[in-house]
């Protein structure tokens, strides 16, 4: 299929939407309720585009192209448009960027930033305020809530627990549990893909203070359970203040209770930092040269008196297959036995 | 098994005694050709098609609803003609949506017909959420079976069978009729299994909605009787092609199916003949606010707005002037007195900024306030928005807001600029019609009423006298200084020795009236401004 995008002649696949074609022709649009992942939602408005032979604006991320549209992103009249839309949310939204969490990675702070919005014209009613601080592991404050519907989503059609949705009409819609009763009472598993999704300050971890722009990111691989799922965990200086689900690998975006909010051990002051060899009793520190020579001493001992089949192996399901493999490969080929097993074959 | 035959028996039989009981009761005339139209001045100047039977048939005894040639139409469509002669037929016919949009109602068939799929749905949308809106009422409680037929007609032709009636709960009687009559149509072997011997199977179901207008949306509709929270969906797909749980789906309006059997009993051409080229047929109106006569009037699209509020509807009441009439409901406009000739058809209304919508129209005299009345409407639409999109959950607001400040007199310079902006914008941007359409009462009213809009926001007055904070109790010099206004006030802000001029204090008054009634008639030294 040819479609035009501002003036410009790109050929593109059936089915894709506008807005797919767009990012794959490099075009920035803006995007607050739009996640690959699921059902096209439309509610913020942000994507919306021109077409040329409709006076109607259509959001680019749920209407799909058609053979040789002619679609302008970025004309006066949406720029204006969109304008408008973050002013209506500036006008419900508390503007507390100095002391945000989410300062920094917010997309309603950076689009307000690129569309000039400075602060909302209107001085009108605001959302009552509410906040669930039920949950151990992440806050949510309905004040700074844009309604994207992000976690809302996620939780129902990829996380499938359903634990919240929408309460109230119209201007006092918040995200909540049913019947009100708090996270805590709810279904949610506590998994915190909500919180992941949240492109403003409305669902936020537990305090964790750190300022985007002085922390990095750093990918590894969930060390929990055999799955892999991907990670970036946010580090400033020397420690892990966060984690958040990497998209490549096979969770795809999301993370368990354990992946995104069990990273504490890592800076834990108990946890074992050297291999600790028994004396007299005790466990003591010890270097890995003395431990891996202690091993060495032992195996060749016990194989010249038992034999390869005194030995079995038992790896642990939080090993990543590479580590899995090397065990099982150190038993056959250079201890000689097959007794080699893995917590998760139950 | 009921036959056509056993259909006209049970005709033959109970058309004496449905005769019999409406000559006791004499509201009705009978006419050569066997129709029966309510006497009297109001119904004369009507054309009732979809609202035939109302107040003629018992709505409980489903043979008086044959012995007025109901069901034949389903029998002939089921035994000689195609699901696809049927759909050709009703485009033929013209036939458009009665639920607002007047979207061709055999287009929609067409395209749920041409997707083969396991399952398909007809639903009837019996929400009727405008205020002052009561036509499809009036069709369910009086005529449930006409409902029923038109359905189980558009189901054979599409290909579904299975319907569902998604009806207000604040309509009792409404869902207690049509439970009765699905129940003995199902009994007679016209809803149901087998249908009429011919194979053909269609059930119905009702939902009750919970008082959302937003409910009244389509897709909200189905998000509601798929048991979710009544939002709209983004249209990447047309219900007719993926609706109620994915599948193809008719959703059509209590009036447009009360349309359908009447054009298969009395023909095609018939039907065209109605109404103007582009909306053949009828449209009912709830006729409201200051007019005579107010009630259900059913007239052949086209008729102008003149004769519906003047000849039917017998003007304004009490003399006053006629100011405007109001159609399309909470999201349509308001058409000034010199528009009255316009003709009621959907290019027409839509060519003068107004709407359709379901039929209502709110008649309003030069005491209304066009400003309040902006402000009214809006208030509706702010407290039934659904709160999924952004223009409309947080723009309507802000257009209220603005709009309550104007009639507070707290205007400012400047204000009908945003306003115009805002309102183009929450029309532009809103994901669903009641947003794209809730600032049309703005719109409309800036562009016949300017002067209002800059009366209160310039010059702090209300021409109509109808805002409170904008009005002003004065004392004339006819004062003859009898001291009844200073006695009601209550606020004891009038003073004023006996048989002199009395005075108001106004910045105490609170504007409750009462020195204006009190005052004798004979006087009437007490006026607003
Ligand atoms: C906010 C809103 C409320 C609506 N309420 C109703 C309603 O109460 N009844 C109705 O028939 N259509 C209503 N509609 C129109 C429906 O979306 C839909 O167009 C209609 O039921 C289709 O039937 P028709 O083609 O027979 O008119 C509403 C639309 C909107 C946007
Ligand atoms: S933490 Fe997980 S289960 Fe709980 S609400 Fe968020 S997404 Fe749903
Ligand atoms: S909490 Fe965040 S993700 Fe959820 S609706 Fe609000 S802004 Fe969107
Ligand atoms: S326009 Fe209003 S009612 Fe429609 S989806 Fe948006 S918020 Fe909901
Ligand atoms: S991204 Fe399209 S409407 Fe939000």
């Amino acid at each position: 299929m040819n479609i035009v995008i501002n003036g410009i002649h790109y050929e593109v696949e059936k089915n894709t939407t506008i807005l797919q074609a767009c990012r794959k022709a490099g075009i920035d649009i803006p995007t607050l309720c739009h996640d690959d992942r699921l059902e096209p939602f439309a509610s913020c408005r942000m994507c919306l585009v021109e077409i040329e032979g409709s006076n109607k604006l259509v959001t680019s991320c749920s209407t799909v192209v058609k053979d040789n549209m002619v679609v302008y992103t970025h004309s006066d009249k949406i720029i204006e448009a969109r304008k408008d839309v973050l002013d209506l949310l500036v006008g419900n939204h508390p503007l507390e960027c100095l002391s945000c969490d989410k300062s920094g990675q917010c997309k309603l702070q950076d689009y307000c930033y690129e569309y000039g919005i400075i602060e909302s014209s209107y001085n009108g009613d605001r959302r009552e305020p509410y906040v669930d601080t039920s949950n151990p592991f992440y806050d949510y404050d309905a004040r700074k809530c844009i309604l994207c519907g992000l976690c809302v989503r996620v939780c129902d059609e990829l996380q499938c627990t359903s634990a919240i949705g929408f309460g109230n009409r119209g201007f006092d819609t918040v995200v909540t549990t049913p019947f009100n009763e708090g996270l805590i009472n709810s279904k949610c598993v506590s998994c915190g893909n909500c919180v992941s999704v949240c492109p403003v300050g409305a669902l936020t971890p537990k305090v964790q203070k750190y300022r985007h722009w002085e922390s990095k990111e750093v990918q590894t691989t969930c060390s929990y359970c055999g799955v892999g799922c991907q990670l970036n965990l946010i580090v400033k200086g020397d420690k892990v203040v966060g984690a958040q689900p990497s998209k490549e690998g096979p969770n795809d975006g999301l993370l368990c209770v354990k992946g995104k909010f069990a990273y504490k051990f890592i800076n834990h002051p108990d946890r074992i930092k050297t291999p600790l060899i028994k004396r007299n009793g005790k466990f003591e520190e010890a270097s890995w040269d003395e431990a891996y020579r202690l091993i060495r001493r032992k195996i060749n001992g016990i194989k010249e008196e038992s034999g390869s089949e005194a030995f079995a192996g038992l790896t642990s399901a939080r090993c990543t297959n590479e580590e899995n493999y090397l065990f099982q490969k150190l038993f056959r080929a250079v201890i000689g036995t097959n007794n080699i097993d893995h917590c998760a074959r139950l | 098994m009921i036959t056509v035959e056993k259909l006209k028996k049970i005709k033959k039989e109970q058309r004496p005694l449905l005769e019999k009981r409406l000559r006791e009761i004499g509201n009705v005339d009978i006419k050569e050709d066997g129709s029966i139209v309510l006497n009297g001045d109001y119904y004369k100047k009507q054309l009732r098609i979809a609202l035939k039977n109302c107040e003629i048939i018992d709505p409980n005894n489903i043979k008086e609803y044959i012995a007025v040639d109901g069901y034949f139409a389903l029998a002939d469509c089921l035994s000689n003609m195609s699901p696809k002669e049927i759909i050709e037929d009703i485009k033929e016919s013209g036939l458009r949506g009665r639920g607002g949009a007047g979207f061709p109602t055999g287009k929609k068939w067409e395209t749920a017909y041409s997707y083969d799929d396991d399952q398909k749905y007809m639903i009837a949308n019996a929400d009727e959420g405008d205020p002052g809106a009561f036509m499809d009422r009036s069709i369910l409680e009086n005529d449930p079976h006409s409902v029923l037929e038109g359905m189980i007609i558009g189901g054979y032709a599409v290909g579904a069978d299975k319907g569902f009636i998604y009806v207000r709960a604040e309509y009792p009687l409404a869902v207690e009729r049509l439970q009765i009559a699905i129940e003995q149509a199902k009994e007679l072997g016209v809803l149901g299994n087998n249908i009429l011997g011919t194979g053909f199977n269609f059930d119905i179901e009702l939902r009750l909605g919970a008082g959302a207008f937003v409910c009244g949306e389509g897709t909200a509709l189905i998000e509601s009787i798929e048991g979710k929270r009544g939002m709209p969906r983004t249209k990447i797909y047309r219900t007719s092609h993926k609706g109620l749980w994915e599948k193809p789906t008719i959703i059509n309006n209590v009036e447009t199916y009360a349309n359908v059997p009447v054009i298969f009993q009395k023909g095609v051409n018939w039907y065209k003949n109605i109404g103007t080229e582009k909306s053949p047929g009828t449209k009912v109106f709830a006729l409201v606010g200051k007019v005579e006569n107010a009630g259900l009037v059913e007239v052949p699209m086209g008729t102008t707005l003149r004769e519906i509020v003047f000849d039917i509807g017998g003007g304004t009441q009490n003399g006053k002037k006629f100011k405007a009439v109001q159609t399309g409901g909470p999201s349509g406009g308001c058409i000034p007195a010199d528009l009255i000739d316009t003709p009621v058809d959907f290019e027409s209304l839509d060519e003068i900024g107004s709407i359709m919508g379901s039929g209502g129209m709110v008649v309003m005299d030069e005491d209304t306030c066009m400003v309040d009345i902006a402000r009214y409407f809006l208030d509706f639409t702010v407290d039934e928005s659904c709160g999924k999109c952004v223009p409309c959950r947080e723009g309507t607001k802000r257009l209220l807001e603005m709009l309550e400040r104007f009639v507070a007199g707290k205007g400012e310079e400047g204000d009908i600029e945003r306003l115009e902006r805002l309102s183009n914008t929450v029309t532009e941007a809103s994901l669903c019609s009641l947003g794209k359409t809730a600032a049309t009462p703005i719109v409309t009213t800036l562009k016949y009423f300017m002067d209002e809009y800059k009366a209160h926001i310039y010059d702090k007055k209300c021409p109509a006298g109808a805002c409170q904070a904008l009005v002003e109790y004065f004392i004339t010099d006819d004062c003859i200084g009898c001291g009844a206004c200073a006695k009601a006030c209550p606020v004891d802000c009038i003073s004023g020795e006996k048989k002199e001029l009395h005075v108001i204090d106004q910045d105490r008054c609170i504007k409750c009236g009462a020195c204006m009634e009190a005052c004798p008639p004979k006087v009437s030294a007490v006026i607003k401004r």
